[in-house]
């Protein structure tokens, strides 16, 4: 946001900025909760368990609270065109980061405690079963945006920056692949997801075919950037 | 409602040859101690409602690993009539009423009717048996199951001789299992046999465990365990037994049949399209137990291996 020095305006970042930075703490302490609850059960505090596989239980905690994220930080941009509150892109950067920090520490737990660095295992796994190479591809997919996700790379990056974090896409279709994948007959939650996800990209896709019917272009001539 | 003679020898009500398959059947299961209990005076005649079950004797056979705890076998539950999450039937099941109960017997048998559980139940002497569980989703247990073998019940039917199938169905009431409204599966679900896996002596009709009445989650009054095959051909809350000449159809299979064969044993060899059945994952053991080798049958190799000579177990997984 542009700032001409003057008392309102400065009032009113100082508003802003106050609001971002408790929107933020907001943010950091609700993405924390999921990993506190699961040490919470872990010690068995209070009488709270990881039940009788507990493996399972994190694995899939982990996981699911990485999907939410992906889908918390997708829904970023739709939210602001709706409401007109943009401060909150502000809150993106650090919803990802948490994305990327839940499914990190999931291919961890699948890594370490489910195969137990079984290497053989791991590389037939990956080979192998579909569901395990598409949630390998997507957290692989991630790092690189994870790597770039600072002001300084962004700046670093330009224009390629906005280019590269359409990575995004891939990983969440591929992320919600993964769950549909893995699911034996109750299909109700991947499908939850994979509407949401849909509704999503539509948003995207909604949006840019205002944008090029704006510029006057055809559509098809820029079919080949949003892929 | 019919009634069951209460003491009939085998050889009274079953076509020769399938009597001495099953003799010799159970003369090697006698040999290798697996059948101490067919001359046991003990009588199971009236199953309580909950608590513990009296006269169980101990199976000499029982594996002598720890089991795994009444907590867990009770409360991780695959029981999708009840709710596809694994701590759903043990939150849902209480609606399920176990008593008064009965069991239909259709089919290629003699005795037909409808049976209660009391009179199924009157003759059968119990024992406590200690068998691994394996489920195809690549976990297992170590559960004291209380039963008898299901052989012992089914000759009382006198299936005849086009019996060469069983089928078994759960009870299927919405007003009891909240599960059945969502389409997950084709209800009621069912599950299905050879008569000769049926007849087998490590097949238990089982209607306990850890001495106690079976909880209704794990499948109270009378469910299955076939130990060397998936936990899911050991079909719950058994409500109609059918005797038939053809393969039967299996949930499971119905739903995804290149994943959940008719046979489903226990095998090291042939993966879950989607996962491997190399391994498995010992529950009990906390957050960081390593996963074990699975074995072939479960590890009941030396006992049914003989059910499947010459069977390709590939192709009929």
């Amino acid at each position: 946001m542009a700032s001409i020095s003057s008392g309102t305006t400065d009032r009113r970042s100082k508003v802003a900025q106050a609001r971002v930075t408790l929107a933020k703490t907001a943010v950091f302490a609700a993405s924390s909760i999921p990993l506190v609850w699961l040490f919470w059960q872990g010690l068995g505090l209070g009488g709270a368990s990881l039940g009788a596989n507990p493996v399972e239980t994190v694995l899939h905690s982990l996981g699911t609270t990485a999907l939410n994220l992906l889908l918390i930080t997708l829904a970023v941009t739709p939210l602001r065109r709706l409401t007109g509150m943009n401060w909150l892109v502000r809150l993106r950067r650090m919803l990802g980061l948490f994305c990327f920090f839940y499914l990190s520490l999931h291919f961890l737990t699948y890594a370490l405690l489910d195969l137990q660095l079984a290497w053989g295992e791991l590389l037939v796994d990956i080979a192998l079963r579909p569901y395990i190479t598409v949630g390998m591809l997507a957290w692989l997919a991630m790092i690189p945006l994870a790597i770039t996700s600072t002001q300084k790379m962004q700046r670093r990056l330009g224009r390629n920056w906005i280019k590269l974090h359409r990575l995004i896409y891939p990983i969440a279709i591929l992320g919600v692949v993964h769950f549909f994948w893995q699911a034996k007959a109750d299909l109700f939650e991947p499908l939850l997801y994979a509407g949401m996800l849909s509704a999503l990209l539509a948003f995207r896709v909604y949006e840019w075919i205002g944008k090029t019917r704006r510029r006057g272009k055809p559509a098809a001539t820029a079919a080949s950037q949003i892929s | 409602m019919a009634k069951l003679k209460h003491d009939i020898k085998p050889s009274e009500i079953t076509p020769e040859a399938d009597f001495m398959n099953r003799r010799t059947l159970l003369q090697s299961a006698l040999a290798a101690g697996l059948l101490p209990a067919l001359a046991s005076p003990l009588r199971a005649a009236n199953l309580p409602l909950s608590g513990d079950l009296e006269n169980v004797s101990k199976w000499p056979n029982s594996l002598s690993e720890a089991p795994n705890s009444f907590e867990d076998i009770t409360t991780y539950n695959n029981f999708y009539e009840f709710g596809t999450g694994k701590g759903d039937p043990a939150r849902n099941a209480h609606t399920l009423k176990p008593r008064p109960w009965s069991v239909e017997v259709t089919g290629e048998a003699d005795k037909l009717g409808t049976y209660t559980l009391e009179d199924i139940l009157a003759p059968h002497a119990l024992e406590e048996r200690i068998y691994r569980f394996r489920c195809v989703e690549a976990w297992s247990m170590i559960v004291p199951w209380v039963g008898f073998p299901l052989g012992d019940l089914l000759s009382r039917f006198e299936p005849n001789s086009q019996a060469k199938y069983v089928q078994f169905f759960t009870l299927n009431d919405r007003d009891q299992m909240p599960g059945l409204r969502s389409p997950v599966l084709r209800w009621p679900y069912r599950e299905g046999l050879t008569i000769a896996e049926a007849m087998h002596p490590l097949t238990l009709a089982t209607v306990g465990v850890y001495g106690k009445v079976l909880p209704n989650q794990n499948g109270a009054p009378l469910r299955l365990v076939v130990p060397w095959k998936y936990g899911y051909k050991s079909i719950k809350s058994i409500v109609r037994i059918h005797f038939t000449d053809r393969q039967p159809s299996t949930s499971w299979n119905m739903a995804a049949a290149n994943e959940y064969g008719f046979y489903s044993n226990v095998n090291p060899n042939v993966d879950h399209p989607r996962w491997s059945q190399a391994m498995e994952r010992r529950l009990g053991g906390g957050l960081f137990s390593p996963r074990i080798n699975t074995l072939m049958f479960n590890g009941y190799t030396d006992e049914v291996a003989d059910l499947y000579r010459g069977l390709d177990l590939v192709r009929n997984h």
